[in-house]
């Protein structure tokens, strides 16, 4: 049943004008990639830098909240671009993208992601002492990386899947 | 030089990637991977020279910090970006948007050339500056033009990609 709700939301998509204007000009999809991928540039250097200081590889000369509030809003700001200009990519092909088995990854693992990201940030984000990371915070830093690798991989993977 | 592309088609790894059907999309997602930590790393350095962002910070402690992430990141983008062009080569070098990609990614090293031992010899002397000198000001502007130029090139090769079938005798 679930099934068909899937794919009568995904008819009624179809028929947007939306849809149509995808279908229409050539270069809307490339430029919505490109917007997308700028966005993951953005997002993907400030959890590198954050998740690198949090396990102590880069950056030590300063405390972890310190690191945390300078490259945060990044990833804050990054997320709602990536949404929107997903979303539009969504609405141009959407029985092909979300019934994708890589899309569907995807969206798992960034739902994921962003749960450890918030637990984190909430709890290190006023410690300017120099207090090394606990282990689960360090665990969590290291699933987090792998986490967002997989995202870009899925995100590659949803074409040829 | 069409014999020096057909002899790259030839050669073993490109003959794996082409017979080997995951083996592409994997190079291709290290490599995506690897340019957006290049453009990542390279952006917020750029935006620290034009004066938008981090004006708090000198810019001798934000390139410090970042720039071996875009030279680490940049070897990775370079030589998985190679192993994808051997697998393909005469198409790719056929590609009006490869070749543009490849131009822009050659202005941007001569532009960081130039930053590097002409604009910025003396960035450390900067280091009580909130806005820099106009010249580092425009290198940033530039590079930052130049990169987002050198991402939208490269997702368009995709999108026009024509098959060239070679004939060899």
């Amino acid at each position: 049943m679930a099934q068909f709700g899937i794919l009568a939301f995904c008819n009624t998509l179809e028929h947007t004008a939306l849809n149509e204007a995808i279908q229409n000009y050539f270069w809307i999809v490339p430029t919505l990639q490109t917007i997308h991928i700028l966005a993951i540039a953005t997002l993907m250097i400030a959890a590198l830098m954050i998740n690198l200081r949090v396990l102590g590889l880069h950056g030590q000369c300063e405390p972890i909240g310190t690191v945390i509030n300078r490259y945060s809003h990044l990833i804050w700001y990054a997320l709602p671009v990536l949404l929107i200009s997903g979303s539009i990519m969504i609405v141009g092909e959407p029985a092909r993208s979300l019934t994708n088995s890589a899309f569907q990854q995807k969206m798992l693992m960034l739902i994921v992601v962003i749960a450890i990201t918030v637990g984190l940030q909430k709890k290190w984000r006023y410690n300017t002492s120099y207090q090394y990371a606990d282990i689960t915070t360090r665990f969590l830093a290291m699933i987090s990386l792998a986490l967002w690798v997989g995202i870009v991989a899925a995100g590659r993977w949803i074409a040829y899947a | 030089m069409n014999d020096i592309l057909i002899l790259i088609h030839g050669n073993p790894i490109a003959q794996t990637i082409r017979e080997n059907e995951l083996l592409f999309p994997w190079v291709e997602s290290l490599h995506v991977l690897a340019v957006t930590l290049v453009l990542g790393s390279i952006a917020l350095v750029d935006l620290r020279l034009i004066g938008v962002r981090g004006l708090n910070r000198p810019i001798s402690n934000i390139s410090k910090e970042l720039l071996p992430i875009t030279w680490m990141a940049f070897l990775v983008a370079a030589v998985t970006g190679a192993i994808l062009f051997t697998s393909n080569a005469v198409s790719y070098s056929q590609n009006w948007y490869f070749i543009s990609k490849i131009a822009l990614l050659g202005l941007a090293g001569i532009n960081m050339m130039c930053f590097q031992f002409i604009i910025g010899k003396n960035i450390d002397s900067w280091n009580h500056y909130q806005q820099l000198p106009l010249p580092a000001r425009i290198s940033g502007a530039v590079s930052l033009t130049l990169w987002i130029g050198i991402i939208f090139c490269g997702r368009l090769i995709g999108f026009t990609l024509e098959p060239v079938f070679i004939a060899i005798s």
